[in-house]
Order: C-alpha cells, then structure tokens, then sequence
C-alpha cells in the first residue's frame, strides 16, 4: 500500500510541475527580426521598457531577414526589424509593410586571415577587395541563407561584375557566429556586420582587412506589417513600438547599447532617410 | 576539445547558481514533451491496437505507410505542420503559429507514428490466447483490448520512452513552429541551436549536457516505473 501512497504522490506531484499553460492575460506582438539584431542583445535592453509601459510581451522571432520579411507576407507577425533595403523595398511596394522607419546603422567588414594571402588589406573600397579574392580564388565563405549580411554580400558581387562561383566560394547556410568559426578554421574571408565580429574577436584569429567603404553601410529598418491586408495584425500596438524605438529615449537606448567590451555596436539614425 | 571542458564547466555553473533562463527552458521543455508524449499516446495506442488485431485490405501499406512517417525529418514535419497552421493556411484563423501549443502539435504528429507502430508491434507478440480467454471470460471488446495491452504492458511503456526521447530531442519542429522565442517557446534544443549558430560552443553544449541529464533521470524513473509495475 505504501508504494501506491508514494506513486500517487509521484503523479500529482508530475501534474502539478506540468500544469497547463496559463493563459497570459497581457497582449503580445510579433516582431520578426534579424539574428544579428537579437544576438548582440539590443532587443533585450530596448523592448522591456515599452513591453511594461503597453502591458504587453513582444515575442521576438530571431531568424534570417529573408525569413522576417516571408513571416511578414504570410501575416504571420505583427512588424519586422531588419536590415535589408532593396528586399525591404520590394516587400513594401507589393504592399505587405506600411510606416517604414530607419532605426539604425552600423557597418559591414571583411574580415579574413593575417596571411590575407589576396592582399586586400587595407583596402577602402569593398568591390575591388571581393574582385581579388575572387581573382586569386582564396577561400571565402558566404552566409548563403538570404539573410541581410547574404543580401549585402550579392550587392557587391554585383556592383563588380562578378558571379562568384567554384571551390573556393563557400556557402553554407549558416548564421553569423558558426560562419566567423567556418571562415576561421578555413582560414577563408567572410563578410560580417561589425557587432557579430567584435563579440567574436577572441574566438579568432581573423582580422578586419576591408572596412569604411559606403557600400559597406548597414542600414535596420523597422515596418509594420500591412493591417490593409492582415486586419488580425495588432496594429495600434505594433505602430507605437515604431514610435518607441524611433523615439528620443529608445534612440538613446540603442546609443548607449554596447557589448562587454564597452563597443558600441549600433549607431541611431531616426529622422534620418538610407538613400 | 576545449569547448567540450567548457561545455561541463559551464553546465555545472548554470545548474549552480540556478540559472533563471535555463530552468525557464528546461521547465517549457518539460511541459511540451509531457504533452506531446500524451497526446501521442492517446491516438497512437489505441491506433496501433486497432491496426493490429483487424483485418482489413492495405492493412500491410498501412504498416509500411507509418514506418517510413517515423523517417520523416523533424523539420519537414514542421514545415508541414507550418503550412497548416500558418495565417495563409487552412487554420490560419485561430493564430497557433508561434505558440507553445503548436510546438506541442509538432510533437504530437512527430510521436504518433512512432508509437502506433510500435504499439501494432507490441500487439502483435502477444500470445493470441489472451485475447480469446478474455472473451470466454465474457469481456467485450474493451475490456479484450485492455486485457492484452496489459499483456504487452512492458513493450507499450517502451513505445511511449521512445515517444518520449523522440519528441524532446528534436529541434526541426520546435524551431518552426515555436519561434524559439525567448521565455515564450525556447526549447532545450532550439536554445542550443541558437546558441550553435552564435558560434558558442561551449554554452551548447552545457545545454546539451543538462538535457542529458535530465534526459537520463526520466528515463530511470520510467524503466523503474516499468519495472514495478
């Protein structure tokens, strides 16, 4: 009789671990994001203060910015942050985003080995750096998963006439960090948003050979997804977080926001227009 | 070889110090699994019980149809899943995508082949007496059933640990269903996906070893369970 008094002990015990899930009474907003944006962070520190003052929970649903922008044309969330401007454009001329806003800024590098065995060190204009890893075929690993550092990437291939293509150009479908790992033990270039880098830097021996250029400008825009086309969008509550991170005191957050090596790692640009 | 060290360094300092965020993920994943191994129980057994002792024609494509589902890659079950339950999708209207409930029906539809078929396997071996002296005790049809599951008893709780391992240790449709939205739908293992794709290594890998863990404790307390029964 004991061993059935502790099995039943046991299980309500289990049940009482497992409990259904609350029903959360606060309302939540679907934001589709860049890993970039929310692997440094930011969001952790820029959404709680609005997230208490609306009574409200943003779930942040980190993938690639191609990902974001499909999670937009499908309804599937209520706004995007992303890092895209061309593909951005696209999405709100088909009429899936309303109230664009440029949020905030920071810049891309290539980064590569201290042999930098193409000799594009020091090289101030992007294009010509990526021709002569292309001409010299070394190694260079590509993000490859339509992700805005993958987008930019194409961007300067094209702006050089070049498709890249053979052994050496590797695309593997990975996120920032694993590709700084990848291109560290093939002792490849990559492309890489500044912020990812220098939370890297100690992992690995790459170093910054290419940086400045304005091509190089990474430019995050936040858009609402259209409530003309998905009326189930929370759409009062995703144009006031528009407002809140385009406001003086989330612009502030995002200028004070630095990585554990005192970086800052985004530059807030609201008001201001990408050309 | 050095982020495996500092996979077990950190993984004891985050069970230590009783790190907020990964007993939050533990405690999610807990309840996800729990859920998803039940509901593929309840569908999956009496399924597979009924697959078994009928009858009927293409019962054998049946059986085949279901062993080659338990191939099925957990991300493509997600993104079927995805497709249904996403706004441009049939239930689009009750706004399950991103939620813990769709993660939990990912699960359910990753587990039920599994223990269907192993259910029909289970069924099978039992000795065909125990069913036909069920009946001439005068049992009707549930009570036949029960009494040869209870025969089975031992291989059933081995379909639902299986049920079990298979749901908690997937990534492809946690990740595609739930967001891996962080305190929301953040699993073990898209948390440790996460953390891979961020190149850090090391904290994947305490992750993954507290899974394991956590992994082997329910495993012992059901094949103990098992066992007493």
């Amino acid at each position: 009789m004991k061993t059935n008094k502790i099995k039943i002990l046991f299980i309500v015990l289990t049940l009482i671990v497992i409990l259904p899930f609350t029903i959360f009474a606060e309302e939540r907003l679907k934001l589709a994001t860049t890993t970039s944006t929310e692997n440094t962070g930011l969001l952790k520190a820029l959404l709680p203060p609005f997230e208490n003052r609306n009574n409200c929970k943003i779930d942040v649903i980190a993938v690639g910015t191609g990902q974001s922008l499909k999670l937009g044309e499908q309804g599937d969330v209520d706004v995007v942050l992303v890092h895209a401007p061309e593909l951005e454009e696209k999405f709100v001329k088909d009429g899936y985003g309303i109230n664009r806003q440029y949020v905030m800024y920071n810049d891309f590098i290539i980064v590569g080995p201290p042999e930098d065995l193409a000799k594009i060190k020091g090289s101030k204009v992007a294009k010509e750096a990526l021709a002569k890893i292309a001409a010299t075929q070394t190694p260079f690993v590509s993000r490859g998963d339509k992700s805005g550092t993958h987008t930019k990437e194409l961007a300067i291939w094209k702006a050089v006439n070049i498709k890249p293509a053979g052994n050496w150009y590797i695309e593997s479908g990975k996120g920032m960090g694993e590709v700084l790992n990848m291109a560290n033990e093939k002792k490849a270039y990559t492309l890489s948003d500044r912020g990812t880098y220098l939370a890297y830097r100690e992992k690995t021996t790459s170093i910054i050979l290419c940086e400045g250029d304005p091509i190089l400008g990474n430019p995050y825009h936040i858009i609402e997804v259209n409530p003309g086309k998905f009326p189930h969008v929370k759409k009062e509550l995703a144009s006031k977080l528009i407002e809140w991170v385009t406001s003086k005191e989330g612009q502030q957050i995002i200028h004070d926001f630095k990585d554990k090596n005192g970086n800052p790692l985004f530059i807030p640009t609201a008001g201001q227009k990408w050309q | 070889m050095h982020f495996i060290v500092e996979g077990l360094n950190t993984a004891f300092l985050l069970i230590v110090t009783l790190n907020r965020e990964v007993f939050e993920i533990v405690l999610f994943t807990l309840k996800v699994s729990f859920w998803g191994t039940l509901l593929s129980t309840l569908f999956g057994v009496p399924l597979g019980f009924l697959i078994a002792i009928k009858d009927f024609p293409g019962k054998a494509v049946i059986h085949t149809f279901l062993n080659a589902l338990m191939a099925l890659p957990t991300v493509v079950v997600g993104l079927t899943v995805y497709a249904f339950i996403s706004r441009q999708g049939p239930l689009g209207e009750w706004g399950l995508l991103f939620s813990p409930g769709a993660v939990i029906i990912g699960q359910w539809i990753l587990a039920t082949p599994l223990i269907c078929a192993l259910t029909i396997s289970a069924t099978q071996s039992v000795d065909t007496k125990v069913g036909l002296t069920a009946l001439t005790l005068g049992a009707n049809f549930v009570q036949e059933a029960f009494a040869i599951l209870r025969e089975a008893r031992f291989s059933l709780f081995a379909a639902i640990i299986a049920g079990f391992g298979r749901v908690i240790a997937e990534v492809g449709a946690a990740m595609m269903l739930g967001g891996n939205i962080r305190g929301y739908t953040r699993t073990m293992t898209t948390a440790i996906a996460l953390e891979t794709s961020k190149g850090e290594f090391g904290f994947g890998l305490a992750l993954g070893f507290i899974l394991m863990t956590i992994a082997l404790a329910i495993n012992f307390l059901f094949t103990y369970l098992q066992r007493r029964r």
